[in-house]
């Protein structure tokens, strides 16, 4: 095979700027990009498809055992009973957390994450340190990094997003949350709950609307 | 190909670095950078395991060390120059402007049919699925074992895996084989996997965290038969 030696070159933030500037100008001109359909990608992952959309799914399934049945098999489906769906979701699964077992998800390859129902990943689900370690010593991770003890008698079971399949957890619904709503319900889904690395709010922590 | 964004099991990179209260976007360019893989895929630039493998060339140390959204104005580049539409020392040129210019502004070029391209992209997506009349030659259940060569180009076969044991848990159907598409091969509609390996049987019993398992996708040509479990 041909040897080409790729830069070694750390750009500083200004470097990267310019560097994307000098590239998204080009684009531009080729017809290929708008700054206005930047704008629009941009304003649709910071306003309109986020972790809510997944605590909503949560919520419903808790409160709906027939939608829950649904979610479990066939999420991609279920989800789109709600309108959720689409780039980096076309083929979702779900994986429910119960008494023995809890779900977390990782892509150690690149950084898979289903962005229909928890938005884009967070810098350290992208990070070399999660990606590395999530797989080797998940109870230590969850435990030292997060400050989520998940009991040993708990099998904790990884999801190395490898495939095009999107995976995301459903957690266990709290204590004490009998006979509150749906909406109240989602208030208390966490974006950490839905990836595994924390549980959900319980009623007493949450004060939101 | 053996890279070092193989990262599952490496040691050394030290505690998850959890910022609250994250913003979406960090910085002004990572937007433009973050749609460096919508609009070239578009254009017809790369598939989406073409975009993954541009990355991987990247240099170790820049890969590790560098923003995660200046990986995608890699891979863009990389594929956009070696399409021909991109000018290597235009693109220097313009580098080198904007930093003496950062505020200068961009073409407001206006463009319906990208804003549409945008909210349907994000609204349908794009599948990987691909039908195939293929039938599947593992099942639920099967003991199977990912083989433990180190292929060159493009393969999502984690070296971690590689010579491992595991049991079938799904079965997914026909996708996109990245070992061919990603090297810029056809779509060659492939059967997927879920396989379940033991923590225990992937880092050794003395060394893994207890009562932990690790499910990985697979496609079918990763895989040969080791028996049928109970």
């Amino acid at each position: 095979m041909t040897q080409v030696t790729p830069s070694t070159h750390i750009r500083s933030e200004a470097e990267i700027a310019a560097r994307v500037k000098a590239l998204e100008s080009i684009m531009i001109e080729k017809g290929i990009m708008t700054t206005e359909a930047v704008d629009r990608f941009a304003e649709i992952y910071e306003n309109e498809v986020g972790p809510r959309l997944g605590a909503s799914v949560v919520a419903r399934a808790w409160t709906d055992p027939e939608f829950k049945k649904r979610l479990i098999d066939d999420a991609t489906t279920a989800c789109a009973e709600m309108d959720i769906g689409g780039l980096q979701g076309e083929d979702m699964v779900v994986v429910e957390d119960t008494d023995t077992v809890h779900h977390v998800i990782v892509c150690t390859l690149c950084s898979c994450y289903p962005w229909p129902t928890l938005g884009l990943p967070p810098n350290w689900y992208k990070a070399p340190a999660y990606r590395s370690r999530m797989v080797r010593e998940p109870r230590t991770v969850l435990r030292e990094d997060f400050g989520y003890d998940v009991p040993d008698s708990v099998e904790i079971r990884v999801w190395d997003s490898s495939s095009e399949m999107r995976y995301w957890v459903l957690p266990q619904r709290p204590d004490g949350t009998d006979g509150m709503s749906e909406e109240e319900l989602a208030g208390l889904v966490t974006r950490d709950s839905m990836i595994g690395v924390g549980p959900p709010k319980s009623p007493s922590e949450d004060q939101s609307p | 190909m053996n890279g070092v964004h193989d990262l599952g099991g490496t040691d050394g990179l030290g505690p998850v670095l959890v910022e609250e209260n994250e913003p979406v976007w960090h910085a002004e360019w990572e937007k433009a950078a973050f749609c460096m893989f919508p609009f070239p895929f578009a254009a017809g630039f790369f598939g989406v395991d073409m975009f993954r493998y541009g990355i991987e060339k990247m240099h170790p140390a820049v890969y590790l060390l560098s923003p995660y959204y200046e990986h995608w104005v890699h891979t863009a580049e990389h594929y956009g120059v070696e399409k021909g539409v991109l000018d290597p020392d235009e693109i220097e040129r313009r580098t080198q402007y904007y930093l003496k210019h950062p505020d200068e502004p961009l073409p407001g070029t206006k463009n319906p049919d990208l804003l549409a391209f945008a909210d349907a992209a994000v609204k349908h997506g794009v599948a990987a699925r691909r039908e195939s009349d293929a039938p599947p030659r593992f099942a639920v259940g099967d003991k199977v074992r990912i083989l433990d060569d180190s292929p060159r180009g493009h393969t999502r076969r984690a070296g971690y895996v590689r010579g491992k044991t595991g049991v079938i848990e799904l079965a997914h159907g026909t996708f996109l084989y990245p070992d061919s598409a990603g090297n810029g091969g056809g779509d060659d509609p492939t059967h997927v996997y879920t396989v379940r390996f033991d923590g225990a049987h992937l880092w050794g019993a003395g060394v893994a965290d207890p009562n932990t398992s690790v499910y990985f996708d697979v496609w079918e040509p990763y895989l040969e038969m080791e028996g049928t479990a109970q």
